[in-house]
């Protein structure tokens, strides 16, 4: 086997930097933290409200942020609602994560020309992807990010597609102030706090007619964006209030999942019956890898133009859930849905600690709010764990 | 308008795990009804191709796709590169279609490969099934380049038909050898067929190998290795010493597409080889 190097990969911000202390800051100098991320030459990615979600998109000012809205999620549904606030930040999380940006859905590899005597490989044009800064990156979704890190960065190989939109990426991450109906990354120790790999993390307080927000930064490139704006040190009540507002969150998770010993009971449950169950209710529609922050899978298809003479290769996302995912010569070999489901299940949350050290799941729930049929990965593990070991004939003649 | 295109495979392919290095079709060698064995040639015909017995490349061809396919060529012997492919499908139809000059994508060599230097001192058992001789060939070359270097080897062969027998004039020179055994069968037999009828697992019990001193190296279908391991294991041969190549759907080859999955082990780089006591909680389990 080869050896994997599991050390961070280099461009990951350094360990907190001298500056320490948390500050506060009010909500009308927000604009002006937008307008140092682009004078900076970032461009900036926030949350915007789009089609009834909340979407990722280009900001430049703090009115395209969702002011005064919140999601609402469970099983199979998400909706979008009116607070009775002007909260920047106060849902909890939008259909798609910051993969979008850093692993993208569509990618051309390269595109050649049929040569004579060789394979003429014409350059990519060599535009720069932007240079990016995340607005409002969850705690889960930071750690989301590290987890693609090691897929794409921390292995023999390296993927250049993959660096080039995350060397230089500027993370400010916001401590999330509510939980969905879905969210469990309390259980997964993902959240709702920040604790790493983020340049600048905000607390947004609304309390008693005030509105402000609490900082802190990571990096020395997080600390000189937030010397650039008008900050007080923050009190001790602000940041008790503020303490007060991510341990709320992390009280509330609308989802549990017990993670002792998870890797061992699923492995050993592999042929459980609550496999059949579940291989009953799911589409195998590809919807929770399409959503999920941690899926990575790709798959690389050819296009060749009328003459024939060009071709391009496009990588493009996949799923473990289509039958041609696993396709050998004779047939698939996760040919039942049974089979993909479980692939997807035990590769979320056995497999992934043998293959990059933590689970491949970072509790965020969106493959279940997403769901068109409302599958609840935890519900599911806590059927097999009920019934640890049970085997289809035992419970046939029981 | 040649650009960074580098045919020195392993250099680019750190820098651009996906880029492919220009390879020009030497011969076209056909060696059953649907098999073949393409001889290639760097473009640039000063490069050299280092790789280990076992270990596989990604072959493209232009305007239709790119697949896993294994070296089976000799490792001491770098400046060609042969792959024998089985036609089956898209890719290799329209790769047994080149002619010679033409232009093939490679990248490569991915993945683990054969454990010879472990052999060493050792007898050793090679079990091969159809088109699974083909990635244990640069074993043999490898072994017999150092003969004396090792106990017993003994090559188990087996194939559909007589007709289907992969490298059939090397094998009779092997055959002929007196350091080396060979012992071929076939599912099916046709007339003039003199030799053993039955599958290649039925060929373990009566080989002259020291069970408890022996080195195993198995390649072909997933079910013909589940028996085989059964029956080396039957004879004595412990888990630690018996090895696989497994085979999955593969799309990148260096662990970024996932296609490759088996159970935690991603085939294009932590196999295609393995060890059996590394597996064997998921060989014997279905679907995965
Ligand atoms: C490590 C490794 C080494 C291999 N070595 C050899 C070899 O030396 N000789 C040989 O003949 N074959 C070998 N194979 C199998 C070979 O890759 C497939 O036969 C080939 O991909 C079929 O492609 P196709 O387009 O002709 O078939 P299609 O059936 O048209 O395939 C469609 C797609 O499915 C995938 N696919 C289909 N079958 C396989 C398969 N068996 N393995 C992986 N992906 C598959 C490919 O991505 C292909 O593009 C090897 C496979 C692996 C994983
Ligand atoms: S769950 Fe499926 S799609 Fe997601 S990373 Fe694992 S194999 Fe890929
Ligand atoms: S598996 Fe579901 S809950 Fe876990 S990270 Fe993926 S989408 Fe979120
Ligand atoms: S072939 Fe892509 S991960 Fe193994």
């Amino acid at each position: 086997m080869t050896q994997r190097r599991q050390n961070r990969p280099p461009h990951s911000p350094s360990p907190r930097a001298a500056d320490r202390g948390r500050v506060r800051f009010d909500r009308p100098e927000f604009g002006r933290l937008l307008g140092g991320l682009a004078a900076q030459g970032y461009q900036v990615i926030g949350p915007t409200v789009r089609d009834g979600a909340l979407v990722y998109a280009s900001v430049t000012s703090p009115d395209e942020l969702p002011v005064g809205w919140t999601d609402e999620q469970t099983g199979g549904s998400y909706c979008l609602k009116r607070r009775n606030d002007a909260a920047l930040f106060g849902y909890t999380l939008g259909p798609q994560a910051w993969k979008p940006y850093l692993h993208p859905p569509t990618v051309r590899l390269w595109r050649a020309r049929a040569g004579h005597r060789e394979l003429d490989r014409l350059p990519e044009p060599a535009a720069d992807p932007p240079k990016y800064a995340f607005l409002g990156v969850r705690a889960c979704e930071l750690q989301a990010i590290a987890i693609q890190d090691k897929v794409f960065l921390g292995g023999d190989f390296v993927d250049p597609w993959y660096r080039r939109r995350r060397e230089g990426v500027f993370l400010v991450a916001v401590h999330c102030g509510q939980a969905g109906g879905t969210c469990f990354c309390a259980s997964l120790n993902t959240g709702p706090k920040a604790t790493f790999g983020f340049d600048l993390a905000l607390t947004e307080v609304i309390e008693a007619g005030r509105h402000y927000f609490v900082a802190e930064s990571g990096t020395d490139r997080g600390a000189a964006v937030l010397r650039d704006l008008s900050t007080q040190p923050a009190t001790p009540a602000e940041l008790a209030a503020a303490d007060r507002i991510v341990a709320d969150a992390a009280a509330h998770m609308g989802r549990e999942l017990d993670t002792r010993g998870l890797k061992e009971l699923l492995t050993r449950n592999y042929e459980h019956p609550r496999w059949d169950d579940v291989a009953g209710r799911c589409l195998t529609c590809a919807n929770c890898t399409m959503v999920c922050p941690t899926c990575f899978c790709t798959t690389v298809e050819e296009v060749t133009d009328l003459t024939g003479e060009h071709a391009q290769r496009w990588r493009k996302w996949d799923s473990c859930f289509t039958t041609e995912f696993s396709f050998i010569h004779g047939g698939s070999v996760r040919a039942s849905p049974r089979s993909r489901y479980r692939q997807w299940l035990t590769h979320k949350l056995a497999t992934w600690y043998d293959q990059f050290g933590t689970a491949g799941c970072v509790g965020c729930g969106r493959c279940i709010a997403w769901c068109p049929v409302g599958i609840d990965l935890t519900e599911e593990v806590r059927a097999i764990r009920r019934s640890d070991g049970v085997t289809l004939a035992q419970q046939l003649t029981a | 308008m040649r650009t960074d295109l580098d045919p020195r495979g392993a250099e680019a392919t750190a820098l651009d795990p996906m880029a492919v290095a220009s390879y020009a079709v030497r011969r076209l060698k056909g060696e059953t009804d649907d098999t073949f064995t393409l001889e290639l040639q760097p473009v640039d015909g000063a490069a050299r191709f280092s790789f280990a017995p076992g270990q596989f490349n990604m072959l493209y061809v232009f305007g239709v796709g790119e697949i896993p396919i294994s070296i089976s060529s000799d490792p001491l012997k770098p400046k060609t590169l042969w792959h024998t492919t089985r036609e089956v499908g898209t890719v290799t139809r329209a790769m047994r279609q080149l002619k010679p000059g033409a232009v093939l994508g490679v990248r490569g060599p991915f993945g683990t490969h054969w454990p010879v230097d472990e052999c060493e001192a050792k007898d050793v058992v090679i079990v091969a099934g159809g088109i699974g001789l083909a990635p244990l060939r640069p074993a043999l070359y490898r072994i017999l380049a150092q003969r004396d270097r090792y106990g017993r080897v003994v090559l188990l062969y087996g194939a559909r038909t007589p007709a289907d027998i992969l490298y059939r004039s090397e094998l009779e020179r092997w055959r002929a050898r007196f350091d080396l055994e060979v012992y071929a069968t076939v599912d099916r037999a046709m007339s003039g067929w003199r030799g053993n009828v039955g599958v290649v697992t039925g060929l373990i019990g009566r080989a002259p190998f020291d069970a408890l001193n022996t080195v195993a190296l198995v390649c072909g279908p997933e079910v013909m290795m589940r028996f085989t391991v059964q029956e080396l294991q039957r004879r004595g041969v412990r888990a630690q010493a018996i090895h696989l190549s497994m085979e999955r759907n593969m799309k990148c080859a260096v662990g970024f597409c996932g296609h490759c999955q088996f159970g935690p082990w991603f085939v294009c780089k932590d196999g295609p080889v393995f060890r059996l006591d590394r597996l064997r909680e998921w060989l014997g389990k279905w679907e995965v």
